[in-house]
């Protein structure tokens, strides 16, 4: 981490540093390395904090449903399957109207308006997750229970999926909730991939005879298909990050059932809610373990968003070169 | 015109109307929050709200002074350590780095960008709130600190590769040093869209709550210094939502209302400052 | 000179003369457009344009760049109407019907356009040229139309045990005759082409010249090029435009060897553009 060559003696590298620019290359380089150390330890502090479940509970902790502090016994089930779960109701609600949304945006709204309404969801992704949660348990709980619940129960409650009763909080509760979180990265990110779609791909279609609905839907959004994929991978990883809204609105009680009226749990709301109180080592560092498989999902989600999104942009460019 | 072209024009219309549809609602939610709060936290807002400690639980009234006051201390220490980090990291990346140091350290700050927000609270809790065994503001400022750093870092060194090379080699050409240049020409070049990444940084770990549950924890009177626990705005909200106290529920939606309305004037004077033009033109 | 209104009917448009070649007053016209202004927003780009596409003729429009030869194609197929400022006045007609009274879809099928750079959609060759007569409802087995167009193309031979390959891995020369199969495939009645092989290498830009040539015997060809040999190469009739204005409409031979206007002659002599 020096700035001076190896074989250069302390000598020089005083004499050196006198010279403003060395001096300030490396004072930067301390700044810069310090976000990789930073970064390394979160990393160290969450393997070397779980050391404990993990030789106890091996790779059962992924499987086991069993949370039960008093007898020592912990597996991350029940909070891998909320999380997938509110994420999973989160993205079919926010993918459709998402792309619908960046669609209208990209392809039919004059500019103006599109750079306009683009601001308001700028914005929206901008709220905080704890407003989202203050709407979700004082508007959104009390709506499931009163009107979302008794319809879909009446209507769809032969499956199991909507099945049982309701008390407002649960998982299709967080779903929803998530949904409106995660709405703008879809948006955003689709709007700008399909912005980059070259314009002849389009005016080819449409000189083949195609409606502007057909040249949009089966040329220009499979041209950005994989930067769409990115985008929902981007929305995927908020979601299962997302911390305080699910909390306030999930049930915080860690069950695996098919039911989405069910109260549940995720990774995140447990930590949040039991860090504090958490007594012995083990249970202590069971919440850090849980958070490493929090960390490793949204790693490799990111990863591969960003992915995704960088092959599309510069396919747009790279095509049909002679 | 035919009967399936004439099909094939509804369905158009249609499917591009449902779009249409969709936008209205995406940019709806906007609204919809922006109204609940109003509606539900207006009235609520008063000089109590921002002048009185909170009452005991059960007693309505009382105010969230120390929760506005601790978070204004928690967003000054977060940006006195994240905001350092990120900018002269940046033009390490942008001035100084070759290209495999620059990406390791792009790549741990993208990493670090995607880290949740809960598991930065868990490692700010074991690096400053155990070893000191107590919670503090400091260990929160440190919390919402590290979160700035990416955005930082990542505007910083963009902003800065930004500026003209023409501009660079004309103050090196009148024999000002390589730091000279940086300091004196480069970063007034790119100060707009440098400040607007901060703005936008601090906008938000403004609303951050996770970090603060396990590092400034909350208090429910006035914290003296940065070594005790102090009440934020995001941890009340939270902690009063969830209560089952109508009066609470109405602070928490002043609250709400007083947090979000921060942090949506930030991100549009943000915004605005980039609109108007980053102060050197980008090649 | 005016544009008669009656399909089928051949229409005097050049006013040069003795012409050498075929005379274009003979000729049915396929399409016509009479006194066509054209604005982008206040800005005008065409003035007071009116000429005739002979029936299955190749018609070539030149001019050097910004002239509004590209504008004018793409008024044909009323593409000008993906911008939002484009204004156009005077009267275009497809067989003797205005295409601005007739719905727009039904248009673009009939008057196909292939465009300057190679933009085959992200699916397979098959599904490429499949695309036009999928959307269009076309009756019959859709493998013998793509394997139809394909073959008028002149690609048939060199992909047919590819077709359900990526259209991405043909070469530049190869996607633009998929292009052309694909705009082939809708059975268009008119073909405009915009500078198709300006982007090509010479090897690849020869087989479309002379796969032009063979095509208008399928189908009116109107290609606009920069490339004046090419015009004098493949084309039937020459129309030559300068800011705007129609200079110069005649066939070919006449045009590029006995030009009427001194300033065609400054042009074709490289004095200019």
């Amino acid at each position: 981490m020096k700035g001076a060559g190896p074989s250069v003696g302390s000598r020089s590298l005083l004499s050196r540093l006198a010279t403003g620019d060395e001096f300030a290359r490396l004072v930067t380089l301390i700044f810069a390395a310090s976000v990789v150390l930073i970064t390394v330890m979160v990393v160290w502090q969450l393997w070397t904090n779980s050391v404990l479940p993990r030789h106890k509970f091996g790779l059962r902790f992924l499987i086991s449903d069993v949370w039960d502090p008093l007898a020592d016994q912990f597996g991350a089930l029940p909070f891998m399957y909320g999380t997938l779960v509110t994420s999973a109701v989160a993205l079919l609600l926010a993918v459709p109207l998402g792309i619908g949304a960046a669609i209208f945006l990209a392809e039919l709204a004059p500019p103006r308006i599109s750079d306009t309404l683009q601001f308001f969801i700028d914005l929206l992704a901008a709220v905080p997750s704890v407003i989202y949660g203050l709407l979700g348990f004082l508007v959104v709980v009390p709506l499931m229970r009163t009107v979302i619940f008794p319809v879909l129960n009446k209507s769809l409650g032969f499956l199991p999926l909507f099945k049982g009763p309701s008390y407002g909080v649960g998982f299709l509760t967080a779903g929803i909730v998530l949904a409106m979180m995660v709405i703008p990265y879809i948006i955003s990110v689709s709007r700008e991939v399909l912005l980059s779609v070259p314009r002849d791909q389009r005016e080819a279609a449409l000189a083949l005879g195609s409606t502007r609905w057909e040249s949009t839907w089966k040329v220009v959004v499979p041209f950005a298909r994989t930067g769409i994929m990115g985008s929902i991978f981007l929305a995927l990883a908020r979601a299962l990050g997302e911390t305080m809204a699910v909390t306030m609105v999930i049930g915080n009680t860690p069950k695996v059932v098919a039911s989405l009226f069910s109260p549940g749990y995720s990774i995140a709301a447990v930590i949040a809610n039991e860090f504090t109180e958490a007594t012995g080592d083990l249970y202590v560092q069971s919440l850090f373990e849980l958070g490493l498989v929090l960390f490793l999902m949204t790693f490799i989600l990111n990863g591969l968003a960003r992915l995704l999104i960088i092959v599309t942009t510069q396919r747009g460019s790279g095509v049909g070169n002679a | 015109m035919n009967a399936r072209l004439r099909w094939r024009k509804f369905v158009s219309n249609f499917m591009l109307g449902l779009t249409g549809v969709c936008a209205l609602v995406s940019v709806g939610v906007l609204f919809l929050i922006l109204g609940y709060l109003l509606y539900n936290g207006g009235t609520s807002i008063n000089w109590d709200f921002f002048t009185q400690l909170p009452k005991p639980v059960g007693e309505t009234g009382g105010g969230m002074a120390n929760a506005i006051v601790g978070s204004a201390k928690l967003l000054l220490a977060a940006s006195l350590i994240g905001v350092p980090i990120g900018f002269f990291g940046g033009i390490y990346l942008s001035e100084f780095s070759g290209s495999f140091t620059a990406s390791v350290v792009r790549y741990a700050a993208d990493l670090l960008n995607g880290v949740p927000s809960i598991v930065i609270g868990i490692f700010a809790y074991t690096v400053v709130v155990l070893p000191f065994k107590h919670f503090s503001t400091l260990a929160g400022a440190f919390a919402l600190g590290i979160m700035m750093i990416p955005i930082t870092l990542r505007s910083t060194e963009e902003f800065l590769k930004s500026v003209p090379r023409n501009l660079r080699e004309g103050s090196m050409a009148l024999g000002a040093s390589k730091w000279r240049t940086i300091s004196s020409v480069v970063v007034p070049a790119a100060y707009r869209g440098i400040l607007t990444a901060i703005l936008l940084a601090l906008a938000r770990v403004a609303g951050e709550t996770a970090p603060l549950l396990f590092t400034a924890f909350g208090n429910r009177y006035w914290s003296n210094g940065w070594t005790q626990p102090t009440a934020s705005l995001p941890v009340m909200i939270f902690n009063y939502a969830v209560s089952p106290y109508e009066d609470w529920h109405r602070q928490a939606w002043a609250a709400g209302l007083v947090l979000l309305g921060l942090i949506l004037i930030i991100n549009i004077v943000a915004r605005t400052i980039l609109a108007r033009g980053i102060a050197v033109p980008r090649s | 000179m005016q544009a008669s209104p009656k399909a089928g009917l051949a229409v005097n448009i050049a006013s040069t003369g003795v012409t050498k070649g075929e005379s274009h007053a003979a000729l049915p016209m396929r399409m016509t457009a009479s006194h066509v202004n054209f604005f982008y927003g206040t800005k005008q780009i065409l003035f007071d344009v009116s000429l005739g596409i002979a029936d299955k003729r190749v018609t070539a429009l030149i001019g050097p760049s910004g002239c509004g030869k590209s504008t004018l194609l793409r008024t044909l197929d009323r593409m000008h109407e993906t911008v939002t400022t484009a204004r156009l006045e005077g009267e275009i007609l497809l067989d003797g019907q205005n295409i601005m009274a007739q719905d727009v879809t039904q248009l673009r099928r009939r008057v196909g356009m292939v465009f300057q750079r190679p933009n085959p959609f992200p699916k397979s060759i098959f599904e490429n040229v499949a695309y036009g007569p999928r959307i269009n409802g076309f009756e019959g087995p859709i493998a013998e139309i793509v394997e139809k167009s394909l073959r008028n193309a002149a690609l048939w031979d060199e992909v047919k045990d590819h077709l359900h390959k990526s259209a991405y891995e043909l070469s530049g020369g190869q996607q633009q005759r998929l292009c052309i199969a694909r705009a082939l495939a809708v059975e268009p009645e008119v073909l405009l082409l915009d500078e198709p092989a300006s982007a090509l290498d010479p090897i690849s830009t020869a087989k479309i010249e002379e796969l032009l040539v063979e095509l208008k015997n399928l189908t009116t060809i109107a290609i606009v090029t920069h490339n004046m040999q090419q015009a004098a190469r493949i084309s039937d009739f020459t129309a030559f435009l300068l800011t705007g204005q129609l200079i110069e409409f005649s066939p070919t031979p006449h045009l590029f060897t006995t030009p009427t206007d001194p300033r065609t002659e400054a042009y074709i002599t490289g004095r200019f553009g």
